[in-house]
């Protein structure tokens, strides 16, 4: 039998892809084996319909009150501090009322509320832009709620990051190991080539706690079930004027500013 | 067909070796870039899509540019055009190898692309921009290798590539408006966040496309035995100069919506393109080169007695492809990140190392050009003018 | 010409060989995992979550399951197939007990050139930091 080379090479080509294909097909169905018993979640964890957060601007008078809440957050999750402002990054932070809230410029504030300084972190938003961009799934919506990250899965394609319109996410531009001050061996780093950003501490829920943040403030920062209307934070929701970030844009964020200075504020 | 890649004058390989010395350059820097992290690049946390994602915007636009040949050769039965669409299609092929290189490069962890199809996730666009530019090389490579091999062994081309060939018509326009939409649909940029953003890439990529294409029939005539014809290049003229005309009433019509409105987030990111935002000005000569190049060739495209000179024909042609590529591959993804979500400004350059695998890419895209188009015009060649399709 | 086809073969056979060629005479010990670990000293029955013969061929994917369970599910307990209920974390649970990461882990990976990525991230142990 004689067969000339395109009839070869259109044979071999059909039997490798018959050959690798069912060689996929089978392990790929022999890979669900199912463990005997279900994974379950720590019995001692926080539930909750919709995680939120409010922002209560009057307990936070000197610099120190910003300090603690920040480097709660920013110590336990071994979060780098670079040397400029390129590489940043940064999980929560703080800024004043023109540039966090953009849109609610007045002019006329006054000195104090020109200077001070907002508590600003990821808004964990009921619809948000990163989720619905994200090619990988490597940030998704839990059910709780919290806009979670993946960082087995992220492809570093940083899409969230354009998305975004907090500027809430950040990406590691090198190894940030050299650059945590002080490891904490109970939490993971991030590596390069991977976004990370405020989790409202799922790894601290599991465990019955409320994010190191809100646990620092000294009430600056009420961490509460905001689908729950008898939760505190909805309480104060109600009882206060608030204000989001940039509502007019849709994703429905989930941290709440009472912004301070009046009585109803 | 490959073959005929394989023999060449010495131009042809001193070429080649140039294009391989830069590969070799930027896949060094390439390495460094895997070791070190993105960092090396000039982008940051703000701007955090720089040269290498621009790039593949505005090469995805050239690459859908083919279009602009097969409707008039295949719908309307334009023969002039017979002769150089396999120079459109062999230089989609090119610009969308290029663009998948650039998203390739400029991913943090690239051992984890396979993600993006173990895991689809079709509420994101760049899923959709996976599935569209790749279906399109290979609509591309299959249309552009069975028609030239059909060109030579003389015959017309198999029935059944005529599906395929229609195919790529609206295939061509999915590619850049996916592309657009990865823009278009981010609440938080406001640059970016406009139903015009397609039909804006759209009319760019018309006259980008048939520009290069253009001066690339120009350089075939020079370099070898074939002729694109200059009825040819006279209608790739036309097509450029109205697709121009569009690109620029388009960009007009930002400026009337950012500046009548007077909203502030509208206005602020062409503020800093074009005049100027806080201080911060880097971009400004680059967009007013821009403009003053874009409408000074279209001029010229317009008058008949300059576009029939093939030689001012060539300055203008370059001039559209210099001005285009620098409003999307300069100014609009580094000007969407500005000013950032809290209306700061932090202006971007490319590193050394950057430029490197940038200039590496499209060394790569021209030497998958200059191989493909090589074959093609050995058969052009071989078979002499009067092509069988 | 059969004298360029036969330089070409003869160097085709030293490229493929050259990887068994080089490494002829060197041990080839398969590694012993290596259990000294204060934490595993004080156990009374020395046993992983799971039987060593499981945990050999599929921690691997004993691990991915894990952190898609933790990550994306939000669930930290697991059941081993003893009915014992465990925390899922590398970093706090397995490298807990096997805290000596380089005569442990390494050895075995390093024999079967594996490079798993997990400890770009995830910290290693304290006492044995490579």
């Amino acid at each position: 039998m004689s067969i000339n080379r395109r009839q070869f090479l259109k044979i071999a080509g059909i039997s490798s892809i018959l050959g690798l294909g069912s060689a996929a097909a089978t392990t790929g169905l022999l890979k669900g084996r199912l463990e005997a018993v279900q994974d379950i979640p720590s019995p001692e964890g926080l539930t909750a319909k919709r995680w939120g957060m409010v922002v209560d601007m009057s307990k936070f008078k000197t610099p120190a009150d910003y300090q603690r809440v920040i480097n709660a957050c920013h110590s336990i999750h071994n979060v780098p501090t670079f040397d400029n402002n390129k590489d940043e990054v940064k999980w929560i932070w703080t800024d004043d009322f023109e540039h966090t809230f953009p849109g609610h410029e007045n002019g006329f504030k006054g000195e104090e509320m020109n200077e001070k300084k907002f508590i600003v972190m990821c808004n964990h938003c009921a619809m948000p832009a990163c989720v619905r961009v994200c090619p990988t799934k490597a940030t998704f919506k839990r059910k709780d709620g919290i806009v979670m990250m993946d960082m087995h899965r992220c492809i570093g394609c940083r899409f969230c990051m354009a998305a975004c319109p907090f500027g809430a996410r950040s990406f590691n531009w090198r190894d940030p190991r050299p650059f945590i001050k002080e490891t904490n061996p109970n939490y993971p780093t991030r590596t390069k080539g991977v976004v990370e950003k405020c989790t409202f501490c799922t790894e601290r829920l599991e465990k019955g706690q409320l994010p190191a943040c809100a646990e620092e403030s000294a009430g600056g920062l009420v961490f509460g079930d905001i689908g729950d209307p008898n939760s505190e934070a909805r309480k104060l929701i109600a009882k206060h004027f608030t204000i989001r970030r940039k509502p007019e844009l849709g994703t429905e964020p989930s941290v709440y500013y009472i912004i301070g200075g009046g009585e109803n504020a | 067909m490959l073959d005929k890649a394989l023999s060449g004058s010495k131009r042809y390989w001193t070429w080649i070796i140039i294009l391989l010395a830069v590969i070799g350059l930027g896949v060094i820097n390439y390495m460094r870039q895997y070791q070190y992290g993105l960092g090396v690049t000039g982008m940051g946390r703000d701007i955090s899509w720089g040269v290498y994602i621009a790039q593949f915007t505005y090469l995805v636009g050239v690459a859908a540019s083919a279009v602009m040949l097969i409707i008039p050769k295949y719908l309307h039965d334009y023969k002039t055009f017979g002769k150089i669409v396999i120079l459109g299609e062999f230089l989609a092929i090119a610009a969308v190898t290029m663009c998948l290189l650039f998203i390739f490069v400029d991913l943090g962890q690239p051992a984890r692309i396979m993600n993006v199809i173990l895991h689809p996730t079709p509420n994101s666009i760049l899923f959709w921009d996976m599935i569209v530019l790749n279906g399109y090389l290979f609509i591309n490579l299959l249309v552009g290798w069975t028609t030239l091999g059909a060109d030579k062994k003389g015959i017309a081309p198999p029935a059944w590539i005529k599906p395929f060939i229609y195919l790529s018509i609206p295939w061509a326009v999915s590619i850049h408006t996916v592309t657009a939409f990865l823009y278009a649909g981010l609440p938080g940029r406001h640059l970016w966040l406009t139903a015009i953003m397609a039909p804006r890439f759209l009319a760019s990529a018309f006259a980008s496309g048939p520009a290069l294409l253009i001066l690339l029939c120009l350089l075939v005539r020079k370099l070898s035995k074939f002729d694109p014809g200059k009825e040819a290049i006279q209608t790739l003229a036309k097509i450029v100069t109205y697709a121009m005309i569009i690109n620029l009433f388009f960009l007009g019509m930002e400026f009337f919506t950012a500046f009548y409105s007077n909203i502030p987030g509208h206005m602020h990111p062409l503020k800093y393109l074009f005049f100027g935002l806080e201080g911060h000005a880097k971009l400004v000569p680059w967009m007013w080169t821009a403009v003053i190049v874009g409408i000074g060739s279209v001029i010229v495209l317009l008058f008949p007695s300059l576009r029939c000179n093939e030689r001012i024909l060539g300055f203008a042609a370059f001039g559209i492809f210099l001005a285009t590529w620098i409003d999307k591959g300069v100014g609009l993804v580094i000007g969407g990140f500005i000013p950032n979500p809290f209306e700061r400004v932090t202006e971007y350059s490319p590193t050394a190392t950057e430029i490197s695998i940038t200039l590496a890419i499209w060394a790569i895209g021209a030497l998958v050009l200059t191989v493909l188009y090589k074959i093609a015009l050995a058969v052009k060649e071989e078979t002499g003018e009067d092509a069988a399709h | 010409m059969s004298g360029k086809i036969i330089a070409g073969l003869i160097i085709f056979v030293a490229l493929v060989t050259f990887p068994f060629i080089y490494n002829v005479g060197k041990a080839n010990t398969v590694p012993e995992s290596n259990l000294d670990t204060p934490v595993i000293k004080q156990m009374a029955v020395k046993q992983c979550i799971e039987p060593r013969q499981f945990m050999r061929a599929e921690h691997m994917q004993l691990l991915n399951n894990w952190r898609d369970s933790v990550v994306r599910s939000g669930n930290r307990i697991y059941t081993a197939s003893d009915g014992k209920q465990y925390s899922m974390s590398l970093q706090n649970t397995c490298m807990n007990c096997h805290s000596n990461k380089k005569e442990f882990c390494d050895k075995c990976h390093n024999y079967m050139a594996v490079n798993p990525y997990c400890f770009d991230c995830h910290l290693q142990p304290k006492e044995n930091k490579s």
